[in-house]
């Protein structure tokens, strides 16, 4: 006597029912496993991490002795090469004129000792940023905390950020940071525990994700609170009671060309 | 058949060379690899997950990784058998594996894979 249709029914529902049980399940349930072990630590939590910076305490740190802490530890962290050439040049965090950084505000009889100094810049971590609108492979990114940050493995080298960035916050890497002058780079990689970059990608600051997800402050932060300038503050913007929020209750603030709408999120009191 | 020893003469040369590369590499057969454990790798036992997986598909964990590391934040992985580890192929990995001539390029040499992992990431000093 043949199987009928309900005995064949049953029977096939035992079988599927042990042998979900039996090895093979577990060998197909296996990267399951392996998945859901994959859910990370999540390590430092904030909605828009900014910088407030003081900018009379470092002008008066620059006066003195040419301070420029925050750009050398930022660049011997991040690995980023002196290519003696300003064509060629890697700017993470650097010094820029005051009508650069402000080419909107040609305030005429300010005070001298702002108009003719050098800012300190950096990638300004836009609300609404240009160069992440732009990006065809989605390299450059917006986390969720506000920073503006790069995935090196996506980025083509196509440029288009470089172009979209108004603050000249991205540069270009037209050679391997590896063949970068021996003689300006004696100690090159100087840190070994972070990666270089390769020919043909685009590369800015990335506000220290790596640093700031051991929750401890950006580089350039740490070196300037180290000299006791003071003059880098980084924050929270969106807790009313983090120390960027005070600061910037406490002083007046400007942005660099608020005009063009990518709202950046690095204040000045000047 | 029209000119049959020029055609078969032909056909022999041709095949020759067509065959010639076999000839030219025979009994040279390219040595297997054998990638070597670093003291410290042979005495952690278990990789990040079971060996077989890591043979397999270490690159998909790399991948994987460098995904969740890099654009979601999440630094840290849990093994199947509790343990952490901080996602990195330079602090990590190679911190056991501190022998990436002798360990990673034996198979990929082997297999002719080229990951440009190291166009960035720095490998470890290895002693000559």
């Amino acid at each position: 006597m043949g199987v009928d249709r309900r005995e064949f029914l049953k029977i096939a529902g035992y079988a599927a029912l042990f042998g979900l049980g039996g090895k093979a399940a577990i060998e197909i349930l296996a990267p399951g496993d392996l998945e859901a072990a994959m859910e990370g630590v999540p390590l430092t939590e904030a909605k828009r991490w900014s910088m407030v910076i003081r900018m009379r305490n470092c002008l008066e740190k620059v006066e003195k002795d040419g301070c420029r802490e925050c750009i050398t530890a930022c660049h011997h962290v991040h690995n980023v090469p002196d290519w003696g050439n300003p064509r060629h040049e890697i700017k993470w965090i650097w010094k820029e004129p005051y009508q650069h950084t402000f080419p909107n505000q040609p305030n005429q009889f300010i005070d001298e000792g702002i108009s003719d100094k050098p800012f300190i810049v950096l990638c300004n971590h836009c609300l609404n940023p240009p160069c992440v609108r732009v990006c065809p492979t989605k390299a450059t990114f917006k986390r969720e905390d506000g920073i503006v940050t790069m995935d090196m493995h996506r980025c083509i080298g196509c440029r288009f950020c470089m172009a979209a960035c108004p603050y000249g916050s991205r540069s270009f890497n037209w050679g391997s940071p590896r063949k970068a002058p021996k003689e300006l780079n004696s100690n090159f990689p100087t840190n070994r525990d972070y990666p270089e970059r390769s020919k043909g990608v685009v590369e800015k600051c990335n506000f220290c994700v790596e640093i700031v997800a051991k929750g401890q402050l950006p580089v350039c932060v740490q070196v300037c609170d180290k000299i006791k300038v003071h003059a880098l503050n980084f924050g929270d913007l969106d807790d009313p009671g983090s120390n960027v929020r005070r600061l910037l209750r406490e002083h007046y603030s400007v942005r660099r060309k608020p005009a063009l709408g990518t709202e950046p999120n690095i204040f000045y009191i000047i | 058949m029209y000119d049959g020893g020029k055609i078969i003469a032909g056909l022999i040369i041709g095949i020759g060379l067509l065959l010639a590369p076999f000839f030219y590499n025979a009994g040279t057969a390219a040595k297997a690899p054998d990638p070597q454990l670093t003291p410290k790798a042979k005495e952690a036992k278990e990789c990040v997950t079971t060996a077989l997986y890591m043979k397999s598909s270490h690159f998909s964990l790399l991948d994987e990784w460098r995904h969740t590391a890099v654009r979601e934040n999440e630094r840290y992985f849990k093994s199947p058998n509790g343990k952490i580890y901080y996602k990195s192929l330079q602090l990590t990995c190679l911190d056991c594996h501190s022998n990436k001539s002798k360990f990673c390029d034996q198979c990929h040499n082997y297999l002719n894979v080229v990951p440009y992992c190291w166009d960035c990431h720095i490998a470890p000093e290895e002693k000559k």
